[in-house]
């Protein structure tokens, strides 16, 4: 479990960076890059979920039965959630683009810290 | 559009003569590949998502060698959302159709033998319709970004 | 077997796609269709109403391996809310959307939202709660910066990275749920959490998320996005997201989430209660400084959306028909409050109080309808928000939270004095020379805010005269959350699992 665990640690650390990108940066683009690597940090973790040494690919054919492919086969879940997930990541980074290429546009400026007219 | 190997000389647009000639060459194999991944996707790894994410990887780079003038030409602005609204509206379609095996997306059409091309049922033709859907929709969404970005540079200059 | 649950969702979401192809011929389709759909998905509510609950599955793939839908009398209660208030926003939209263009790209946004909300409500599946719960948020992303001019697009852009948030920190609840009972069938979940001993991944998972539902539904200390995006929308969406948008996907997922999988636990009910009656005094305070009127009413949202999560928080019968009552009612009079508020930006050109002032010479539809829903949500009877802000106090009484009683009676104090100072620096006083010319809103306008007053009189009679309102509407949804309380959610698990 040694290399798995190690894994999970990195995962959090990728996940910590993206919450700080995006807490700590005031560039549009610096946080929305850091809302990124926070979305690929939970996909990721969902992958891991799935994860087995030496899997196989989940699919049951005349060589291996039903038993032996519960026990090596990889969880294929996962894997349809994250690549749900992916494209709803793609979706809202295309909004987000859009966005910043809008609020550029109208404030001159990339700084979070100016664009500031909303208050109270 | 004239034939691609003589805008591949004029150098008024895009970029050099050795990325046109290069993308030139890779261009239709970029698009076959994607097209097998589509089409293999209920049997292989890949689907509707990945392989519309290459077909409109095919389109962009069309784009970004040559210009966006001649990319638009092959596909314009409007087809590229007519077809957006079309791959979606296929899904929902075939969604719909599967009220006639009893649910809605049952998989309603002859399954045949696992591992064949022609078999999986909906899966299949869901892959399309997705594939449509994806690489019309990333392909405007590219053309959206660069006119965006490029209205907001000359507003600068 | 109940094949109108995917419509909910299906017509809304195939609408808003063939409305754009035929948009492209011309633009005026736009108008007849998109109303048109919104009507046939709330007609197709109200035809629900009454059915036991059903489970439906997806492709025919039996849970827990295919998605499952279902319906029971939380559900009902949502979809009544959420496509009554779609309809009659859209309905108003038809005119106020008018000066801005790319109005059938407005529809199919507002369309796509409403799949989004509908979905949210009708899933019985975690994964496909967010994937639904994603779609609207990022439809109501763009609505909110629609006009994209300096404000929305700020406004829109905070709300976006919040949003991206809270929905990472729910993916997050839903990776961890999925850790520890290998399903996201949600009763399958329930069932599989309820067999192994409580565990700190089960404590994280809670804590993620609440935080991220906390987040959605604007809750203070979660709350900084909402008071820039909903009065920067333009107002049917303001109505939208004010009214429904953060009960479908923030109150309703909550709920859904914390009483039929996690176990509503006293930790979990205090977090509610907590983060509800912080809302609720925090919001009324900050509302009372406000100048600009839709800013006033997205901090007053915040305020009622305390109100309705303490009471669900009280974890008692009264409590959750308190609480689904105000959220109905809520829904009601804060969409009215918008729409006029919108009426009249539309007739005057402004929404800052210090410019208003003696409309209610020139309005007179408008004025009617503003003070309507003025006097529900400062809870005066006879009108709706007496009823439920009595049975919040009542239920908090009852429960033996003093402190919680008084509170909410003082911030209902505090709702009345901030709606008394919107209505005398907009309605009455002086009509400013500027505002001389202006003319009463169309037809389209009118009919809505007309339509959304009789509601917030007829609901506050109909449960004053008799128990069939409460019967219809709130005790089923109150017993789910009961069954959820008491019964370790057996009734929902069995509906799902069995059915």
């Amino acid at each position: 479990m040694g290399g798995t665990s190690s894994l999970y640690i990195m995962n959090m650390a990728l996940m910590g960076m993206g919450i700080y990108a995006l807490i700590a940066k005031r560039h549009i683009i610096k946080k929305i890059i850091g809302v990124v690597i926070m979305e690929y940090a939970i996909n990721l973790f969902l992958i891991l979920l799935g994860y087995k040494t030496d899997g196989i690919a989940p699919i049951q054919d005349s060589s291996i039965n039903a038993a032996q492919l519960a026990v090596r086969a990889v969880d294929p879940l996962p894997q349809a959630l994250v690549l749900t997930s992916i494209v709803i990541g793609l979706g809202t980074l295309a909004l987000m683009a859009a966005q910043a290429i809008k609020l550029y546009e109208k404030y001159k400026t990339f700084d979070m810290s100016e664009i500031n007219r909303l208050r109270g | 559009m004239n034939n691609i190997r003589e805008l591949s000389k004029d150098e008024s647009s895009g970029m050099t003569i050795i990325v046109k000639t290069i993308s030139r060459l890779v261009l239709s194999f970029i698009l076959l590949f994607g097209f097998y991944i589509i089409l293999y996707g209920h049997i292989t790894p890949g689907g509707g998502f990945a392989g519309g994410v290459i077909l409109s990887i095919s389109y962009v780079l069309l784009m970004l060698a040559f210009g966006s003038k001649v990319a638009l030409a092959k596909l314009s602005n409007f087809w590229a959302s007519m077809l957006d609204n079309l791959g979606a509206l296929a899904f929902i379609v075939i969604g719909f159709l599967g009220l006639t095996g009893g649910y809605f997306m049952t998989n309603f059409i002859w399954h045949g033998h696992p591992g064949q091309l022609i078999s999986a049922g909906i899966i299949p033709l869901c892959n399309i319709a997705i594939a449509i859907k994806v690489s019309a929709a990333l392909y405007a969404i590219f053309i959206g970004l660069s006119i965006y970005g490029r209205i907001v540079t000359e507003e600068e200059k | 077997m109940n094949h109108i649950l995917p419509l909910l969702v299906g017509i809304p979401l195939g609408m808003s796609v063939i409305n754009l192809i035929l948009s492209k011929a011309s633009k005026r389709i736009s108008d007849v269709i998109a109303p048109l759909a919104v009507l046939a998905v709330a007609v197709l509510s109200f035809y629900l109403l009454g059915t036991e609950t059903t489970a439906y599955w997806m492709g025919g793939w039996y849970p827990p391996f295919g998605i499952t839908l279902l319906y029971d009398g939380l559900t009902s209660l949502l979809l009544i809310v959420v496509n009554t208030v779609a309809f009659l926003a859209i309905f108003y939209s038809i005119s106020y959307m008018e000066k801005y263009t790319s109005k059938p790209k407005f529809y199919s946004l507002f369309l796509l939202m409403l799949a989004g909300m509908n979905g949210v409500v009708i899933t019985g599946d975690l994964f496909n709660m967010f994937v639904f719960l994603e779609i609207a948020s990022i439809a109501s992303y763009a609505l909110v910066g629609f006009g994209v001019e300096h404000e929305e697009l700020e406004a829109s852009f905070k709300y976006l990275i919040l949003g991206s948030f809270a929905s990472t920190m729910i993916l997050l609840g839903i990776a961890l749920t999925y850790a520890m009972t290998g399903t996201v069938n949600m009763a399958d979940a329930a069932t599989m959490l309820q067999s192994i001993p409580a565990s700190k991944t089960m404590a994280f998972a809670a804590g993620a998320f609440i935080m991220g539902f906390a987040l959605k539904s604007g809750l203070v200390p979660f709350h900084a996005w909402l008071p820039d995006a909903h009065p920067s929308a333009p107002a049917p969406v303001s109505a939208m997201l004010s009214g429904v948008l953060i009960k479908a996907i923030g109150v309703y997922a909550m709920l859904r989430v914390i009483f039929n999988v996690l176990g509503p636990t006293a930790i979990n009910l205090n977090i509610m209660v907590v983060l509800g009656a912080l809302s609720m005094a925090v919001g009324g305070f900050l509302a009372l400084g406000q100048n600009d009127m839709k800013r006033m009413l997205a901090y007053s949202s915040i305020s009622q959306i305390g109100y309705i999560v303490m009471a669900f928080g009280l974890g008692t019968h009264l409590g959750f028909i308190a609480g689904l009552f105000h959220l109905f009612n809520h829904a009601a009079f804060k969409s009215l409050l918008f729409l006029s508020s919108g009426a009249i930006e539309h007739a005057t050109g402004t929404k800052d109080l210090r410019r208003l002032g003696g409309l209610s010479g020139k309005l007179p539809v408008t004025t009617t309808t503003t003070i309507a829903g003025a006097l529900s949500i400062s809870g005066v009877p006879p009108f709706n928000g007496f009823f439920s802000k009595l049975l919040i106090i009542i239920a908090c009484v009852s429960a033996g939270r003093w402190f919680l009683a008084a509170l909410a009676a003082t911030i209902s104090v505090v709702t009345l004095i901030y709606f008394f100072k919107m209505m005398r620096f907009s309605l009455f006083g002086e009509l400013p020379a500027k505002l001389q010319k202006i003319r009463e809103v169309p037809f389209p306008m009118a009919f809505s805010l007309i339509a959304l007053s009789v509601i917030c009189l007829a609901v506050g009679i109909a449960y004053f005269v008799g128990p069939t309102f409460s019967e219809l509407f709130l005790e089923p949804g109150a017993n789910v959350l009961l069954d959820g309380l008491k019964n370790n959610a057996a009734n929902y698990i069995s509906s799902v699992l069995g059915g």
